[in-house]
């Protein structure tokens, strides 16, 4: 009988295989469409995805990286939280990186990545990334897929209008969620109409270094700044935002910000605003924010506080701001890559708003103002209207664009993803989404060049998509084929944190820059050591600094005595490998901080306070060789009054 | 006799590619090593293919207790090679040149040749000899001491030209630009040599027309 069913299961493998060669052979003969969907997502082992996507961490406060279309996640990159993966945040060296005007922060909620372009392209040199909660905006490395650098935005909260660039990364912009005091002062919050102030900041980004700094903030009156995006080709020099309680309420916003038909979206003529601050213009405030650079080198971050912060008056500037009506509560605020078309996705509209910026233009210039709010010119509705896409969905959130003249939306309460056309504003095609949908993403969907292939939607609720793994679940996102006339899903996958949104590059740009090694011969740590001969002990009073080597599969030293209750012992861990993906992990028992995880050719310090007398040891966390179990050491802990003279050895008995 | 020295004279030269190529090339690749770690046999000391590869390899071989890879100081012949072959490319153009100046005959060319060639074997003895030493001559402290199935010690000798499984690598052993170089040089050189031998021929059976055309 058994026989039988062998030869059963057997037929039945024949049968498959026939059945995945037809798929084959449609896939080939019919298109994009025409195949299964596991055949387009499946990336076979050792082969590459096509597009490298980073998502948000939303509240993990980091950033993973996927593939697609596979949906496999490569890593998580740590940016505004510690992460005791490998030590960010708790090393000595990395402990700047989350430091700011309130101290040490060490989480946050991040919500907008978005990558570095040249003339409107990716250029994949840096990502860049919000903190919403205590304002910041990191820059990623995208050759060292590490956190470069993170700046404290002052005079704001909830800085979640960002992190969007400009097309040939001028600025990235910060815009506050929350208007606040400026500067922050004890008042009644009832008093908030007209005292609080929005801040929107836009941060110079170095052309060689990348290097960030706040070239000003822009004072506009106290609404809520949702969502942002610069302009594209002729819109270049723009700035759009989207706001919220334009009815400026303090209390149960739910409804008393959902009372005007329209909001704003705040149009921004930025070049005219440097120009201003270029010839002087601005008013210099103090302000209290951290900068926080990591250098590759030295293998270490620095923070410095900075004082001051130039502020602008939107009023002062004529002609720099405008006010464009558009209904109702918009979120996303999105320019197509044209520069042409701004849509708002007004989340209580049932149509979906799209501005002209030629109409912009031209109402400016016959000067069709429709009042003003707080000096600030409201434009005419009609004037700027270039059209509507009626009664497409429940609750626009955001729209991404293919660069072949359609757009996508997502819709947060109808649950779905609707293409419609630019131009017509027909709708073309809808697909659920699973489910509650915020941001969609097409890869390059951000620029001039999207690469429209894939829609990535990052959702909100997982529910029944996955094996149930109790009442907290990670979100879900879901791959859409856009490359047909119809959309079509192939894949669901979850994430990490909240992928609030995401952004993606195609593999070949950024592949070839990937750095494999720190080489030893370029690290400036001042307590590396670059050969064995450099390992030693340094006691100065209470402080003692061990300068460790790690190679396959020792510790330099291995042995070290002298220690006592009480000091403070800085482990200077250097990793002499130079070999791809060989790091070692150090980790020291009692140890209330973290471990260390040490990639070729770098210098990680950890903290170890012993308190207790004995014989301790230590140990590599990294599975790095095949005698990685015998990668260990010990350190002898004397009383506090001991007179032991430190020592330290390896391979002596 | 010109067509041959000139022969001489450019199969000479070829042999100064070794000062700039690698004389020998050898490759470990393994499953966790898609891209193979390598090193370059130069006149005067061994390179790694990639900037680390020495380093790499090294660290890899300690664990079956091979020494390190000589420095070009630790090895007599990194300083002897480049005077050899500098020599002979030195003496090979003198010959061809005096070759085409009708000083010297045909046989000064297979003359070189055969120095050259005997230089070749010693220097390919050489070569093999210390390879041997450095695959065998293992730290008797190893990590790993690995037996062939009859109990023997496992040795480690790469091979000296083709391929062999060691442990977990594939090791390819072929000859580099500047070996190819001078096989090409040596190879011209008999060329050079029987078009000498031809070009003599003629001239015993019409001596006499030959002494008025030169
Ligand atoms: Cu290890």
């Amino acid at each position: 009988m058994r026989k039988y069913k062998n030869l059963f299961l057997g037929l039945l493998g024949v049968f498959a295989l026939m059945t995945s060669c037809n798929n084959q052979g449609k896939s080939s003969s019919g298109g994009a469409l025409g195949s299964n969907a596991a055949d387009r997502v499946y990336v076979g082992p050792g082969e590459y995805d096509e597009f490298y996507a980073f998502f948000s961490g939303g509240y993990t406060g980091n950033l993973t990286v996927y593939g697609l279309p596979s949906g496999r996640m490569f890593k998580e990159i740590p940016v505004f939280s510690q992460f005791p993966t490998n030590g960010y945040g708790y090393s000595e060296e990395t402990k700047p990186m989350l430091n700011t005007s309130f101290g040490f922060v060490p989480w946050d909620d991040s919500h907008h990545p978005d990558i570095s372009q040249t003339n409107g392209e990716l250029d994949g040199r840096w990502i860049f990334i919000n903190g919403n909660n205590t304002p910041r905006i990191a820059r990623i490395d995208l050759t060292t897929f590490e956190t470069a650098e993170i700046i404290e935005v002052p005079n704001s909260a909830g800085n979640h209008s960002s992190s969007f660039i400009t097309e040939n990364t001028e600025y990235v912009v910060a815009g506050t969620r929350f208007a606040v005091p400026v500067p922050q002062r004890d008042m009644p919050i009832k008093d908030y109409k007209g005292n609080f102030k929005g801040a929107l900041s836009f941060i110079s980004v170095a052309p060689e270094t990348g290097r960030m700094d706040i070239k000003f903030q822009l004072m506009m009156p106290g609404f809520n700044y949702d969502l942002s995006h610069p302009g594209r080709g002729k819109s270049h020099g723009w700035f759009f935002f989207t706001t919220y309680n334009t009815e400026e309420a303090s209390t149960l916003l739910e409804v008393n910000a959902s009372q005007n038909d329209k909001d704003f979206i705040a149009a921004v003529n930025w070049k005219k605003i440097e120009e201003y601050v270029n010839n002087g213009g601005g008013t210099m405030m103090p302000a209290e924010y951290a900068h926080n650079v990591y250098d590759d080198d030295t293998h270490m971050a620095t923070s410095t506080m900075k004082k001051e912060v130039l502020t602008v008056d939107p009023t002062k500037v004529p002609g720099a701001v405008y006010f464009l009506p558009t209904p109702k509560s918009p979120h996303g605020c999105d320019v197509d890559p044209s520069g042409e078309y701004i849509v708002g996705n007004g989340k209580l509209s049932a149509d979906l708003t799209v501005h002209s910026f030629t109409k912009m233009l031209a109402a400016i210039e016959n000067e069709k103002f429709d009042g003003e709010a707080y000096g600030i010119p409201i434009l005419k509705f009609e004037d700027v209207l270039a059209g509507v896409v009626s009664q497409p969905g429940l609750g626009p959130l955001h729209t991404e664009f293919d660069g072949k003249g359609n757009a996508y939306t997502t819709f947060f309460i109808s649950s779905e993803v609707v293409k419609w056309k630019l131009g017509t504003w027909e709708v073309l095609d809808r697909q659920p989404s699973y489910y509650s949908v915020g941001h969609g993403m097409i890869p390059g969907g951000n620029s001039q060049k999207p690469f429209g292939k894939y829609f990535v939607s990052m959702n909100k609720i997982t529910k029944d998509r996955y094996l149930p793994v109790g009442p907290e679940m990670e979100h879900s996102a879901q791959l859409y084929d856009i490359s047909g006339d119809k959309m079509e899903l192939l894949l669901d996958f979850p994430t990490h944190g909240e992928p609030h949104y995401a952004a993606a590059i195609p593999a070949e740009i950024l592949m070839p820059k990937v750095k494999k090694i720190f080489k030893l011969s370029e690290n400036k740590h001042p307590y590396a050591a670059i050969t064995p001969n450099d390992t030693k002990l340094v006691r100065d009073g209470k402080v003692v600094h061990v300068y460790m080597s790690t190679i396959r599969s020792h510790f330099t030293p291995d042995n070290i005595e002298g220690i006592k209750v009480g000091d403070k012992v800085y482990f200077h861990v250097t990793n002499q490998e130079q070999d791809f993906d060989v790091p070692h992990g150090f980790a020291m028992i009692g140890a209330t901080n973290a471990e260390l995880l040490i990639a070729p050719g770098q210098t990680k310090t950890l903290l170890w306070e012993p308190k207790k007398v004995g014989v301790w040891p230590f140990y590599c966390t990294d599975f790095c060789s095949a005698l990685h179990q015998e990668m260990q050491g010990y350190v002898r802990v004397s009383p506090a009054n001991s007179d032991l003279e430190l020592s330290w050895s390896l391979g002596e008995d | 006799m010109k067509k041959a020295s000139i022969l001489m004279i450019i199969g000479s030269l070829l042999l100064l590619g070794l000062f700039v190529f690698p004389l020998w090339n050898i490759m470990l690749g393994a499953p966790q090593y898609p891209e193979p770690l390598g090193m370059n046999i130069h006149i005067d000391g061994i390179r790694g293919v990639e900037e680390f590869d020495i380093q790499n390899i090294d660290g890899l071989n300690h664990y079956i207790g091979m020494k390190t890879l000589p420095k070009a100081e630790e090895m007599w012949e990194f300083s002897a090679f480049p005077l050899v072959i500098g020599g002979m490319v030195f003496l090979g153009v003198l010959i061809g040149l005096l070759g085409f100046l009708n000083k010297v005959t045909y046989k000064w060319f297979i003359g070189w040749f055969v120095l050259m060639s005997i230089l070749g074997l010693l220097g390919m003895y050489d070569f093999n000899a210390w390879m041997t030493d450095y695959g065998t001559d293992l730290n008797p402290r190893a990590i790993m001491k690995l037996t062939h199935p009859d109990g023997t010690p496992m040795t480690y000798k790469p091979p000296l030209l083709g391929n062999a499984k060691i442990l977990n690598f594939n090791v390819i052993s072929i000859p580099g630009l500047g070996g190819y170089l001078l096989f090409l040089g040596m190879l011209l050189t008999v060329v050079a040599s029987y078009l000498g031998w031809k070009s003599s021929k003629p001239k015993l059976n019409s001596e006499s027309n030959e002494t008025t055309a030169t």
